[in-house]
Order: C-alpha cells, then structure tokens, then sequence
C-alpha cells in the first residue's frame, strides 16, 4: 500500500445517499481476476446518463468523492474500492459507510473520511459553486480544509499509522506468528477441520 | 463478568491483544467461491506464502454458475474466473466442490448443510451474507479480498472489538408471516445504516421459535442494515438440526461440542449498548417498494409519498426510488403488477423455502406472461426437493426447476432481469440494477413470491 500521509485536489458532489456497491461497480465486472483496470465499472449505470455529475467536464480530474450517508453499504466487494482508486479518487468524504467497505478502503489506501451531514452539504455548495476549488485533506492532523472552512475528522490511531506508514497487514500480523501457532495448540478437539 | 453470545466467541479466538491496536482473532472456517478469491491467491503467489490452513478453508463455485445447465459456463469471462479457482484450489491444495459436484451450491447454503457452521466458532467469506452463519451463534462476517488473503496466510483477522446490540423480539409471528417478513419489517425500521458498528443478537420468544432455516433467513439480512453479524443463541434446536451432519462432531465429541455449545448463550445480567424491540404478533407479510432494503412496507399499504419521510435526505432517496421503480406513491402494493418471479438465494434458497412455496403452488398455475425461476440454494437441496416431488409441483405450476447457484440475485450469470423488468425476488437486496442492468426488485418471502407468482401482482397467499 501506498503511504498517505495529506492530499489536495478537486472534488465531485454526489448528491445521494445509499451509494450501495453495487451502484460503485456491478456485478458483470467482478468477472475478472486481475487486481487492476476497472475504471470503466466505476458508476457505470449512472455515466450512461449524460447529466451524471461525473460527466460534467467541470469535475474532470477531480480526486475527492463526496457523497451523502451510508456510502458504499451492501457487498463486500473490494472492487468497489478498486473501481474508485482507477478512475483516480485518493479520498471518499461521507457522512457514514458501510462497514465493510470502510474496512477495505483503509487497506488499499483510499482515504474514507467521515464528516456530519452539515459538513458534506457545506462542501457539495462550495463545489457546484467553484468546481475548480481546492479540497484539502490531512491525515497527519486529522483535517479537511476548504475555502477557510476546516473540519476535524476522526480516525483510529491504528488506520492512521498504518496509511501514514503505507504498512501491509500481513507483515504486521506475522509479528504475531508465534502467538497463532501456540492458540492453534489450544482449539477444541471437536472443531471442524475439511480436509 | 457477565458477557453476550458475541462476546464470549470472540474472547475464545484472541490471538493476540495490544493496546491501540484491533484485536487479532483466529478464524476457525474460511470459505471462499471464485469472485472474490482470485486477487487474493495471487498476492499469495506474488509473495510466496503458502494457506496456513487448507484444513480450515473450503470452497465452491456459485455466483458465476450457470442454472440451466451443469455442464457450459457460456461467458469466457466467467469460465475464466471458474477455471481459475480450480487451478487456485489445486495449486495450495483447497477442498472444492465444484460445478456438477453433489455438495456444490451457494455457499452460506452449503456451509450449514454440510453441518460446517457450528455455534461458537468463527467463519469468514468474502461475501457481505456470511452474516447467516450467525443464526448457529457463530461469529460470521464478510470481508473483502485483502482480508481473503490476510486470512489464507495468517488464519487470522485484525478485529476492532465492535459495539453489542440486542434485537428482542417478542410475541408470536402470525401464522402467514415468516422470518423474511420479521427481517424487512426490522430494516425498514432501523435502516440501512442502524447496525453499524455493532454485533447484533436477535433474541426473545419469537427468535427462539423459528426453525434454523428462518434464523438464517434473519441472520443473513444482519448486512442490509449495516451489522457486522447476527447472531442467535444455540439451543436444542440447533443441536437436533446439526446432529449426524457429515461434518459435525460424533459420539463422545458431540457431547463435549454439547457441553461447550450450551455455555455460549448471552448471560444473564449481560450489556448491550443499543437494544432494539420488535413485537412480532403485530407483523403483516411485508415486502420493498425502493431500491435499498430499508424502503419496505406491509403488503397491505400503498407506495409511500416521498414528500411524507422525515429529512431531506430520506426524502431525496424516496423520490429517486419510486423514479427508478416506476410507481406512483398511492398505488397499492397489491396492485403492482410483476414480470418476473425469483425464488432462490442464500436468503431463501433452503428446503424449508422451497416446501412453503410449493404448498402455495400446488394446484395453481403461475400466470400467463411471468416467469417464475425455482433455483435450490444447493445442489444437495435440489436432490432433496426431488425426493419429496417439489419438483413436480413447481413445473405442473409452469414454473422453472433449476440448478443450484446465486442465480438471478445478483446479475453475474446468465440469469437476469432485462431492462425495466419487474420481479418479486426472494433475495436480500433491491439496489437498482442488482438483478440486472435497468431491472426493478421487490423483495418477498417465498410465501409472497409464490402467491405473486400465481396472481401477476404482489400478493400474499391469503389473497389467493
């Protein structure tokens, strides 16, 4: 994973709640098996609508994504966090997500950034006012920034590292490789084994 | 300490604990189908580690699969993902059970079938409905594909401990009203976004009176609104349906499983943050009328007015529900008229669902211009549905009898709804598109499903 330590760019408004993954990229294109290239899934329903946000030339470039509430609920397909690192965001700003989501966007290094509904519906007026404005967020001081306005955002101590240090869990879980190899000593005789 | 279900299955699988860091836990079952495992097999490959524990993992091919037929997966795409697993599973030495295999089926429907959920452990999938696991008191979760692979490697899963949230649900559920009703009722009261951030219980006598196949029914919804998991506390219930399963303990080991399981249940006294209640006795067949399934109503009631919900963003998510579906608030809900008619899913793709609709349909006929698709969860529920002649009733009624797989919920196989396409389905989720680009979906109880079928229009089997 990449290090993220604070990113600027300009930002999309997606002015709807209950962005389900299945919105984020369909079905159809989780038949791949490579990691990569999945930016034509990205919303692709919606892009067929000419007046899709994403469509306005004005947003063109734009790497921060703000939606409205549980963004991104449903499925736990990593996909959804892929499509959106493809088409190039680096950061989602929600009021709320799913969890699992959440869970695999931290991972990949997509910054998921939980700001109260007031704060979206700032940001959502200040981009359609200004599309070319400049959102900033920083991950050292747990902040986004934008036209004078700042808004503190919380995230765990442990994401945090993690992103500022670009860490891959595995590694960190192996640090623990002893530990899981005695626990494996102590599982109930009764359990379940396949093979 | 007195300590809930949830929290004394995770307590027994803490590997290791650091202050400002998420617990890590020991995964006990891990089962993977071909979506979401690809990546993860190559990132084992790219850094040469091996699966820690292929005696703990098993897999089998469904999203993808046809279910016309068992033998051509016509989309290369498809195939390719399919052949792919296969070569995955023989490479790091993965139990599978494959297309045509008699085991083969969805996999929340395979699992519990082969008696490989069990109360107290802990289960993963890289799939969001693992939640239906939970209806045994196991600790069951979906996780994403850089998890699918943390856990091939490590056997294990960095957890933040999450919050306890109790669901009581008291009373009786009237005699046509099924565990799928209780579940849309409870999301459209909570939300999509009420169970965030907590383990959810379901508890109280109307819980404790549901057969395993409705607790899984309730367990596999814990998702749509927003749950880590869903439990239920074993009882004997659970042991009388687990008992002489292939995979579940014999002899002096079920007894010592038996002991063990019956220490589980939540104690007395125990914390919940949240708790939530629910009076089934007041439950009417309940079906969705939006495009999350959060945007549900009693049968009964009409398509709501978008203007009459509380914020705007409710009402903005109303509003360009009814768009997508294309009703109008005030219709009837017994008046909106179906293409299509889907029974199936890891949600209700069990025995139980299939005998229900077929008590339905037995004598009837689906009407003239909808297609009904009867898809068994698993390959074993299709032999089984055989053996008592479901089958037959379900083609006498002119409805399709097919093979085991996700089928049409969730449009990644050939089993789709075509643009503009309405269907009363079944399944867990609504999200426009999901069971076809431009498709509309209600989502039923196989009682529903089944009365809908018959009369074109939603409908529950007293209205036959």
């Amino acid at each position: 994973m990449e290090k993220f330590s604070a990113h600027i760019g300009t930002a999309v408004p997606l002015r709807r709640s209950n962005v389900d993954t299945d919105q984020i990229i369909p079905a159809v294109f989780l038949k791949r098996v490579t990691r990569t290239g999945f930016e034509d899934g990205l919303f692709s329903a919606w892009r067929e609508d000419p007046e899709f946000v994403l469509n306005n030339p004005a947003y063109a470039g734009a790497t921060v994504l703000v939606a409205g509430p549980e963004f991104g609920t449903g499925s736990s397909r990593e996909h959804a966090v892929w499509a959106l690192l493809d088409y190039g965001f680096r950061v989602v700003i929600s009021p709320r997500y799913g969890d699992i989501f959440r869970g695999n966007s931290l991972k990949q290094g997509l910054l998921t950034v939980e700001l109260p509904q007031e704060a979206v519906e700032q940001l959502w007026d200040r981009v359609e006012a200004d599309p070319a404005m400049a959102v900033e967020i920083d991950l050292v001081a747990r902040e986004v920034r934008c036209a004078g306005l700042v808004w503190p955002f919380a995230l765990d101590d442990f994401s945090r590292w993690r992103l500022l240090e670009g860490l891959d869990d595995i590694g960190l879980t192996l640090r623990h490789a002893d530990s899981i190899s005695a626990f494996e000593t102590t599982r109930p005789s009764f359990g379940v084994v396949v093979n | 300490m007195s300590r809930t279900l949830a929290q004394k299955v995770w307590d027994a699988h803490v590997v290791a604990k650091s202050e400002g860091e998420p617990d890590l836990l020991y995964i006990d079952l891990h089962l993977l189908h071909e979506v979401t495992s690809p990546q993860a097999f190559d990132g084992l490959r790219l850094a040469g580690r091996k699966v820690r524990r292929p005696d703990l993992t098993i897999a089998t091919e469904d999203h993808n699969t046809p279910t016309d037929n068992l033998l051509t997966i016509s989309d290369p795409v498809s195939r390719t993902q399919i052949e792919t697993l296969r070569k995955n599973c023989a490479e790091f030495g993965v139990r599978l059970h494959p297309l045509g295999d008699p085991i083969q089926g969805v996999v929340h429907v395979m699992g519990p079938q082969q008696g490989l959920t069990q109360p107290g452990m802990t289960i993963v999938c890289g799939d969001s409905h693992t939640s239906t696991h939970g209806a045994f008191g196991a600790l069951a979760f979906g996780i994403g594909t850089s998890e699918v692979e943390h856990v091939l490697a490590t056997q294990t899963l960095q957890q933040a401990v999450p919050k306890q949230m109790a669901v009581t649900v008291t009373g009786e559920l009237p005699a046509d009203v099924t565990a799928k009703d209780l579940i849309l009722a409870l999301i459209t009261k909570v939300g999509t976004g009420g169970g965030r951030g907590y383990v959810v219980e379901y508890r109280g006598s109307a819980i404790e009176k549901l057969s395993m196949e409705g607790r899984m029914t309730v367990s596999n919804m814990s998702i749509e609104w927003g749950a880590k998991a869903g439990l239920i506390a074993p009882d004997e219930t659970t042991f009388a349906w687990l008992e002489g399963r292939p995979f579940a303990p014999t002899g002096a080991q079920w007894d010592a499983a038996v002991a063990y399981w019956r220490t589980l249940p939540t104690d007395p006294g125990a914390h919940f943050d949240t708790e939530v209640h629910l009076d089934a006795s007041s439950l009417t067949p309940f079906v969705t009328w939006g495009t999350n399934p959060g945007q549900g109503a009693p049968l009964g009631d009409v398509v709501p007015d978008p203007e009459s919900f509380g914020t705007e963003a409710e009402r903005a998510a109303a509003r360009r529900a009814v768009e997508y579906m294309d009703l109008r608030p005030g219709t009837a809900l017994r008046d909106v008229a179906v293409d299509v008619v889907f029974l199936g899913s890891c949600t209700n793709g069990r025995m139980e669902d299939l005998r229900l609709a077929a008590s339905v349909l037995r004598g009837r006929k689906v009407a003239e211009g909808v297609r009904m698709l009867v898809v068994p969860g698993s390959a074993q529920v299709r032999a089984e549905a055989e053996e008592e002649g479901l089958h037959e009733i379900f083609t006498a009624a002119g409805a399709e009898w097919r093979f085991a797989g996700c089928s049409m919920c969730l449009g990644m196989n050939p089993d789709t709804l075509k643009p503009g396409e309405r269907a009363a389905s079944t399944s867990n989720r609504n999200f426009e598109g999901r069971q076809g680009k431009g498709g509309r979906t209600h989502l039923v109880s196989p009682a529903v499903a089944a009365a809908t079928a018959v009369r074109g229009r939603l409908s529950a089997p007293a209205d036959l």
